[in-house]
């Protein structure tokens, strides 16, 4: 390849599932945002995603968040885009590209939480059933 | 099959667990950085380790051992050491790789 070439990359029609695992608390580190960034770029490439939530990673669509006084951005309604774009998938019969929002159940429960308390609609799962589905994907990503 | 690699120690955060908690049944654990203290035997994560080694295959990264000066303690039997080249036959050989980090 002559070295003006630009570098091209063909991910026509390549689909994988990717599930991506958070595992930490908002705000603590950057771990939940980029994760989050990861999630709205495989709905670019339209590749389907089991998004899911387990350990203190709970915390991050907990209702009524409110950062005003750290002085920084709340991103969890951002979660409310990653539900959008998971109901864009299952109604248009174009797209292939199926999205899940997963919550362990063990997780949730030991710390308190119920599906109520989240932001978004999910699937709570029992770490049997989950531990099935990641064995199940071709990449997985965790924070 | 999925190579799950953990790389902190169990007395610090809770990785292992959730890594034990989740691997399926044939899957490889391939302990690397801190995460090789949970090698060590007469642990609680030790303890834990050993009650899957039935169904999981367990590794430990030796120069990450050998580091932390952990080659003369007593490892958990079926606890298969392996150098950097091992590792990299360990990623080949399974389809993906989940990092509990």
């Amino acid at each position: 390849m002559a070295e003006d070439q630009p570098v091209e990359f063909d991910t026509q029609g390549v689909k994988k599932r990717f599930m991506f695992v958070n595992r930490r608390a908002p705000y603590g580190s950057i771990y939940a945002l980029e994760i989050l960034e990861m999630v709205l770029i495989s709905a670019a490439f339209e590749q389907h995603a089991a998004i899911v939530f387990i350990d203190d990673g709970v915390f991050q669509i907990k209702k009524g968040q409110d950062t005003k006084s750290l002085g920084i951005k709340n991103f969890s309604p951002t979660y409310g885009v990653v539900e959008m774009e998971k109901q864009d998938a299952e109604e248009d019969d174009d797209m292939d590209m199926v999205w899940r929002i997963i919550v362990e159940k063990e997780s949730m429960e030991a710390r308190g939480l119920s599906a109520d308390d989240l932001i978004v609609g999910v699937e709570v799962l029992g770490a049997d059933a989950l531990s099935a589905l990641m064995d199940a994907q071709d990449v997985v990503l965790s924070g | 099959m999925m190579l799950h690699t953990v790389n902190k120690s169990p007395f610090e955060r809770n990785a292992l667990e959730s890594c034990l908690r989740l691997a399926a049944s044939g899957a490889s654990v391939l302990l690397i950085e801190d995460g090789v203290i949970a090698a060590l035997a007469g642990t609680p994560a030790g303890d834990r380790i050993a009650e899957r080694a039935g169904d999981l295959k367990f590794y430990a990264l030796g120069p990450d051992i050998d580091a932390r000066g952990l080659g003369d303690r007593p490892l958990i039997d079926g606890v298969e050491i392996v150098d950097y080249g091992g590792f990299v036959d360990l990623v080949v050989a399974h389809d993906a790789v989940n990092t509990w980090l």
